[in-house]
C-alpha cells in the first residue's frame, strides 16, 4: 500500500465528503465543518458538541482520585486501568469501528515496550543503547506503528475468523522470537530496570504522577477516537465495517482505510505498551504472551465495543477481578470468579458492560426511556 | 410495587451490598497479618500449591501463633511471571497492609520482588522458594531475607563427583534461562576447577519438545552428559536419546531427576541406575528431623503428595524462619522492624535437611546432598543420598575475589573447553 494511492484514496472521500448524520436528539448540532476554519476552532467547536454534563463529572472524578484514593489504587488499579484500557481501545477502534478483530494489539503494544527497553535505558547494557527518553519513546512507538501497519497490511486481505487467526499467529510469531532471540531481547529473561523518566522535579516513577501521565494519555486517545470516528475517514471506516462491497463500488478504497485503521490503533497501541512498559518497570516475553493477547479482548468485549469508553470500562472492571477476586473465594478457585463474571456480563448483554448499563438504564429510569443509548453506532 | 419504592428497594439492597463488601473483617488486635504468594496458577500451579502446604505447615508446628500474636496468611497467586508477582506482592503490602511478605516461588519472580522491595523499607520481605543467583548478590535489598540455597548452591559438590566416577569431558545441555545458567555454574565452577572439561553447551528454549538436533551435535568422545532440564523437558529428551541409540551416562541437575524421570519405562530405565544428581534436600534423608518432617506433611495434607516437595520445604524453612524470629523479638515489629531483622539474621536452627542459617547479603548458607538414582527392594527407583556438603555460600567455595571474577553463571559464563 503505497502513500500515494491511500492519499488518494483520502481525496476521493473528500469529494464525496460524507458527513455523520445528525443526531434525532440533538437537531441543533451543526455537522458540516467549515474545512477552512481554523483547526483550533475545529476542536473547539468538537470539544462543545461531545462534552456534556456528565463527561464534566467524569473528567472531575478521575482528576482528584489520586486524592482520595491510596497509593495502592491509584497505581496499581487506576495507572493499570488506563494503560490497559488504551491498548483495548485500539481494538475498540479496529473492532468495534472497523469490524476487524486483531489479537495483535498486545503485541504491537509488546514490541514498542521492548524498543524502549532497546533504545533507552535498562539493566541489559549489553544490549541498550541508552539514548534519553524523549528520543527513545517516539522512536518506540514510530517503530511500532510501521509494524502495525505491516501487520494489518498482512491481515486485511482476510475476514472475520481468518484476521483472528492471521494476528494470532503473528502475535505468537513475535512472542517466540522476544523468548528466543539473546541478541536484541535478551530471551527469556527480557528486560529489567525500566524506568519512567524524571521531568525536572516531576519522577513519573511514583504512583501520582505516573497516574497523570496515563490518564492524559488515555484522555487524548479517547477524545482522539472519539474525533476519528466522525471524521470522513471515520464514517468510511465504518461503511467499510457495515458493507465493503458497497464502499468498494462507490469508489473507496477498502484496503487503504483498513490499513490506515491498523497504523492509527497501532499508535494507540505503542503509547499504551510503553505505559504498561514503565508501569511493570520490566518487559519479558510474557509480558505479549497469548494471556495478555486474549486479556485485551476480554477487556474490550467486556467493557464493550460500541463506544470507546467502554475500553476503559472494561479495564477498570478487569484490573478490578484481578486483584481481588482472590478475596472472594478459596485461593485455588479464584480464577473460577473472574471466568464466571466475565461470562454473566457476556451473556446478560449485546454490548459488554456497556450494554448491560444501558439496559439498567432503561428498566429503573423513566426519564431515560425515551433518549437513544447508541448514539454513535 | 411501585417503580419508585422498587427503586428504592433496589438502591438499599445495593447498597447493602457494597458497604458488606467494602467492610473488611474487624481483626483482634492480637493478628498478625503476614503475606504469603506463590503461583496458585499457570505452569507452576501444582508445586505452588505445595508451597502453601510447606507454609501452612511451619504455622501449624506453632499452633497459628508467633510473639504471642494469632498470625493470618494472606495468601497471593501469581502465574510464575514477574509482573504478577509484584502485583500480587504490592497489593498485600500496599491495600492488605501486611507487614512481612513470605514469597515468591520462581527465580525471575524473585529479582522482581526484590528491586520491588526497595522501595518499601518499611516491610520486611521473606523469599519462598525462588533461587536466582542475582536476587542477593546484585544489588540486594537491605530487606530482602533468603533462608534457602540457591540454584548454582544446590550442584556444588556434584562437579567433583563426576569426576570421581570418571567423566572428565561432558556435553551439556540445558534449558535457556536463569535458573539452568545457576545450576550449570554451581556444577563448573569446581568441575572445570578440578581439570574436568565441558566441550560444548546446548542451550534449549523452555518447553522444547524435538531434541534430535542436539542429539546429534552430541560428541562420541564425550564420558557423560550433562543435563540440566526440567519434568516433561527431561523425559522428552531421554526418550528421543534412547530412540537414537545414545548410550552415555547422565548427570542431572537438582530438578532433573524427578519422579517422572523415575517412573521412566523406556528400555534405557536400567541405565538411569546410578545417575548423579544434587540438591537442597532429598526424599531419602535418613535423619530424625527429616523423617519427623516426612510424617508431620503426610499427616496434616491428606491430598499433599506422599513426600514433600522441593517447594514445600524451602517454604517451610522461610516461614519457620519468619516465626522463629516473630517468637524471640516476641512479636515486636516497632523501630521499623530494627530488632526483628536483627532476629532474623541471627537465624541459625536444625531444619529438616541441616542447619539454616544467613550470609551478610542475607542469602541462605546451607546443606547440599548429592544423591544417585538407586532401586528400592520392591524394585521402584529413587534417589539415594551418597554425600551431604554442609555450609556452602553462595560464592560457591570460593574466595569473594575469586567468585566476582567469574561473574554470575550464564551461557558463556564459566566456560572450560
Amino acid at each position: 500500500m503505497s502513500a500515494a494511492s491511500w492519499r488518494r484514496a483520502m481525496n476521493a472521500e473528500a469529494a464525496a465528503r460524507m458527513p455523520a448524520r445528525p443526531l434525532p436528539t440533538q437537531p441543533s448540532v451543526v455537522v458540516g465543518i467549515d474545512p477552512s476554519a481554523p483547526t483550533t476552532s475545529r476542536w473547539l467547536e468538537f470539544l462543545r458538541r461531545e462534552l456534556s454534563v456528565r463527561h464534566v463529572v467524569v473528567l472531575v472524578g478521575v482528576l482528584i482520585y489520586p486524592f482520595v484514593a491510596s497509593p495502592f489504587f491509584t497505581y496499581q488499579i487506576g495507572a493499570q486501568a488506563l494503560a490497559l484500557g488504551l491498548i483495548a481501545l485500539s481494538l475498540t477502534l479496529l473492532a468495534g469501528y472497523g469490524g476487524m478483530v486483531s489479537l495483535a494489539q498486545m503485541t504491537v503494544a509488546g514490541l514498542a515496550g521492548y524498543l524502549v527497553a532497546i533504545f533507552g535505558e535498562s539493566a541489559a547494557t549489553a544490549i541498550s543503547l541508552n539514548w534519553p527518553w524523549w528520543v527513545a519513546v517516539p522512536f518506540a512507538v514510530a517503530l511500532a506503528v510501521v509494524f502495525a501497519t505491516a501487520v494489518g497490511w498482512l491481515s486485511v486481505r482476510t475476514e472475520g475468523i481468518y484476521t483472528i487467526m492471521i494476528t494470532l499467529a503473528i502475535g505468537m510469531a513475535l512472542f517466540y522470537l522476544a523468548q528466543q532471540n539473546y541478541t536484541l531481547f535478551n530471551g527469556h529473561q527480557g528486560f529489567n530496570q525500566l524506568f519512567p523518566p524524571k521531568i525536572g522535579d516531576v519522577d513519573f516513577r511514583a504512583p501520582v504522577p505516573f497516574y497523570y501521565l496515563a490518564l492524559a494519555c488515555a484522555l487524548v486517545g479517547y477524545f482522539f477516537v472519539k474525533h476519528l470516528v466522525r471524521t470522513p475517514f471515520g464514517v468510511a471506516l465504518q461503511g467499510i465495517r457495515d458493507n465493503p462491497r458497497r464502499m468498494r463500488a462507490l469508489g473507496y478504497n477498502v484496503m487503504a482505510h483498513r490499513v490506515a485503521a491498523y497504523a492509527l490503533a497501532g499508535a494507540l497501541a505503542a503509547v499504551g505498551g510503553v505505559l504498561i512498559t514503565w508501569y511493570n518497570n520490566r518487559i519479558s516475553p510474557g509480558s505479549m504472551g497469548l494471556g495478555v493477547m486474549i486479556n485485551i479482548l476480554v477487556i474490550a468485549v467486556l467493557g464493550g465495543m460500541k463506544r470507546p469508553i467502554g475500553a476503559f470500562v472494561g479495564a477498570i472492571v478487569f484490573v478490578l477481578l484481578q486483584n481481588f477476586a482472590i478475596d472472594l473465594v478459596d485461593r485455588e478457585r479464584f480464577n473460577l470468579v473472574i471466568g464466571g463474571v466475565f461470562l454473566v456480563i457476556v451473556l446478560s448483554s449485546r454490548d459488554g458492560l456497556l450494554g448491560l448499563w444501558a439496559m439498567v438504564r432503561s428498566r429503573f429510569s423513566l426519564q431515560s426511556r425515551n433518549t437513544n443509548q447508541w448514539r454513535h453506532p | 410495587m411501585n417503580v419508585r419504592k422498587r427503586r428504592v428497594w433496589i438502591r438499599s439492597l445495593l447498597g447493602a451490598a457494597i458497604a458488606a463488601a467494602l467492610a473488611s473483617p474487624a481483626w483482634s488486635q492480637e493478628t498478625l497479618k503476614i503475606g504469603l504468594l506463590a503461583t496458585l496458577e499457570g505452569p507452576f500451579a501444582v508445586p505452588g500449591q505445595d508451597c502453601m502446604r510447606g507454609a501452612d505447615l511451619a504455622l501449624k508446628e506453632k499452633k497459628g501463633m508467633a510473639g504471642g500474636k494469632k498470625i493470618q496468611f494472606i495468601k497471593l497467586s501469581s502465574d510464575a511471571t514477574p509482573d504478577k508477582a509484584v502485583a500480587a506482592t504490592r497489593k498485600a503490602v500496599e491495600q492488605d497492609k501486611v507487614p512481612i511478605m513470605i514469597g515468591p516461588l520462581s527465580g525471575d519472580e524473585g529479582i522482581a520482588v526484590k528491586n520491588y522491595a526497595k522501595t518499601q523499607p518499611g516491610v520486611t520481605f521473606i523469599n519462598g522458594s525462588s533461587g536466582a543467583q542475582a536476587t542477593t548478590l546484585q544489588d540486594p535489598a537491605p530487606n530482602f531475607y533468603r533462608f534457602n540455597t540457591e540454584g548454582a548452591q544446590w550442584m556444588v559438590g556434584l562437579g567433583e563427583h563426576a569426576l570421581g566416577k570418571g567423566y572428565k569431558k561432558m556435553f551439556l545441555i540445558a534449558e535457556d534461562y536463569g535458573f539452568p545458567y545457576s545450576q550449570v555454574q554451581g556444577f563448573m565452577a569446581s568441575y572445570c576447577a578440578k581439570g574436568g572439561k565441558v566441550v560444548d553447551k546446548a542451550w534449549v528454549p523452555l518447553g522444547t519438545k524435538d531434541y534430535s538436533s542436539v542429539i546429534a551435535r552430541i560428541p562420541k568422545n564425550v564420558d557423560a552428559l550433562l543435563v540440566v532440564l526440567g519434568g516433561a523437558d527431561a523425559v522428552n529428551f531421554l526418550t528421543q536419546y534412547e530412540q537414537t541409540g545414545g548410550n552415555k551416562p547422565m548427570v542431572g541437575g537438582s530438578i532433573t531427576v524427578d519422579q517422572t524421570v523415575l517412573n521412566f519405562k523406556g528400555k534405557r530405565r536400567a541405565s538411569l541406575l546410578g545417575t548423579p544428581s544434587a540438591g537442597p534436600m532429598a526424599d531419602s534423608i535418613d535423619t530424625p528431623q527429616w523423617r519427623k518432617f516426612v510424617a508431620d506433611y503426610r499427616a496434616a495434607f491428606k491430598d499433599g503428595f506422599p513426600s514433600p516437595s522441593l517447594f514445600a520445604y524451602l517454604y517451610y524453612i522461610n516461614t519457620k524462619a519468619t516465626l522463629d524470629a516473630l517468637d524471640a523479638v516476641k512479636g515486636n515489629l516497632g523501630d521499623g522492624h530494627k530488632a526483628f531483622r536483627a532476629a532474623l539474621q541471627k537465624t541459625n536452627f536444625q531444619g529438616p535437611a541441616g542447619t539454616v542459617k544467613i550470609d551478610a547479603n542475607r542469602n541462605g548458607v546451607g546443606t547440599t546432598y548429592i544423591t544417585e538414582v538407586s532401586k528400592a527392594a520392591d524394585g521402584s527407583f529413587y534417589n539415594k543420598v551418597i554425600k551431604t556438603v554442609p555450609n556452602i555460600s553462595q560464592t560457591l567455595g570460593l574466595s569473594d575475589a575469586e567468585f566476582k571474577k567469574m561473574g554470575l553463571g550464564s551461557r558463556d559464563v564459566p566456560d572450560c573447553r
